[in-house]
């Protein structure tokens, strides 16, 4: 039993550190670009990234199936019922909030601090790191909220992974199949592990935050 | 190392209110040139036109006889052989070192010719001390200071000083005063410095320039300006009876 939970734990913190990454590696430059107006068509970008703030995870889940399933268009890979599904269905998920939170927080770097690096003599990719670099803790924000997503989400995972044991099993899926069979104190076990590792995600990033506000 | 600026026929306005209306002005190679004039007079809109950080709506603008090129490259060029210090500068998040030394580290100087540069700059202003400080443990004075070190660590060859000393105590004025007149006695830079006050304008400028109503009203050599204007308009600003 001890030995299933860590290996439900470290799957978990894989499916959701890997989501997280990828959906960070995506957004923040996307985010970035955005907050700095460099896109066009910035109304339509941003009606359609607050619509997907709102994507339930089980839309986001049965999207990625259909993907993913043998007759869907990425369905060659095999990545159905897979840690890796699972990830790609997550990603879906935290992207648009982690595009979100960013490009808010680049668009209220003030002003002043964009002119003066222009006037410094900074290029457009140095601006963009500049900028970055002001609004980091904000950005850092979008992610730790994008983890808190992804840690805590179940239904993406949950079509997409279908919880199977010893493969496809984390900490939100375990806690519904305990709840369907009666085993309310595993289930209490579980979440009070999944708030540890909230806890101790979040302490970790608050420290970084920390130390990128001084 | 330094540059000559010409202001031909430039024109803005902002919500259908015009700000500048035909500013003519020539800046010598190496001169110290202050423009004064009273608030709202549109020295600021000028010095962020030349600056290349606002499109003029008409007239046309020579940095040493040359049109400020369009293609992103030669206009990158241009703008960094131009610097500008305003009256409320935002310094970058981080340390003093980091924001004297970021002019020369996006022209990709690294090295111990970065830390150099950076301390003789520091040095210039008097707060070599203060290079490992947080900017937010900074007074108002010295970080105007490190924003003026930040401007011309660089050497630039024009800088373009907004009311860079407005709301700061007599002895961070002085402190900044001397910077520029040493920086520019050093380097040859040419300095343009926008500013209400007559009486700075006196100390550190060669020639002065009045801007009232979106025009050049009067320029002319300091002693001239203040002891012999022509203009009725110069005249009544030098005696105070126009508010600024």
């Amino acid at each position: 039993m001890a030995g299933d939970i860590v290996e439900i734990t470290l799957l978990s913190l894989f499916v959701s550190g890997t989501s997280t990454l990828v959906a960070t590696a995506i957004a923040v430059p996307v985010g970035i670009a955005l907050g700095l107006r460099e896109v066009g068509s910035q109304r339509l970008l941003r009606n359609i990234l607050f619509t997907l703030y709102g994507l339930p995870p089980v839309l986001a889940g049965l999207l990625v199936f259909l993907l993913l399933s043998r007759g869907g268009p990425l369905g060659f890979l095999g990545l159905l019922f897979t840690p890796l599904g699972m990830v790609i269905a997550q990603v879906v998920v935290v992207t648009p909030i982690v595009l979100g939170i960013t490009m808010s927080v680049v668009a209220t770097v003030e002003a002043k601090i964009k002119d003066t690096s222009v006037v410094l003599g900074a290029d457009s990719g140095q601006l963009r790191a500049t900028v970055m670099r002001e609004a980091a803790a904000g950005i850092l924000t979008a992610v730790m909220v994008g983890f808190g997503r992804a840690i805590s989400e179940v239904g993406a995972v949950f079509i997409v992974g279908r919880h199977i044991e010893g493969q496809t099993q984390v900490l939100t899926t375990t806690i519904i199949t305990d709840i369907e069979q009666a085993a309310y104190t595993h289930a209490i076990a579980i979440g009070i592990i999944l708030l540890l590792i909230a806890g101790l995600v979040y302490s970790l990033l608050y420290r970084l935050q920390e130390r990128t506000l001084q | 190392m330094t540059m000559s600026l010409d202001v031909d026929g430039l024109c803005k306005s902002f919500n259908g209110r015009s700000v500048l209306r035909g500013v003519d002005l020539h800046v010598e190679q190496g001169e110290i040139f202050a423009v004064i004039g009273p608030s709202g007079a549109g020295k600021t809109t000028l010095l962020r036109i030349v600056d290349l950080l606002l499109p003029a709506e008409a007239g046309a603008i020579t940095y040493d006889g040359r049109e400020a090129p369009i293609e992103a490259a030669p206009r990158l060029a241009l703008r960094r052989r131009l610097s500008m210090v305003d009256q409320n500068p935002r310094l970058f998040r981080g340390t003093v070192f980091y924001n004297v030394s970021y002019g020369l580290c996006v022209r990709g100087l690294e090295g111990p010719e970065l830390r150099l540069r950076s301390i003789q700059a520091l040095e210039t202003i008097g707060l070599l001390d203060r290079l490992n400080a947080r900017t937010t443990d900074l007074s108002a004075g010295e970080a105007q200071r490190v924003a003026f070190a930040r401007a011309v660590v660089f050497h630039p060859d024009l800088v373009l000083l907004d009311e860079f000393t407005a709301n700061l105590d007599p002895a961070n004025v002085t402190i900044l005063e001397n910077a520029v007149r040493e920086f520019n006695r050093a380097t040859g830079t040419t300095v343009i410095l926008v500013t209400h006050d007559m009486f700075q304008a006196k100390r550190l400028g060669r020639r002065i320039a009045l801007l009232f109503d979106g025009h050049i009203v009067e320029d002319a050599p300091v002693d001239q300006f203040f002891e012999n204007p022509r203009d009725p308009r110069t005249r009544a600003f030098v005696r105070g009876e126009i508010a600024y």
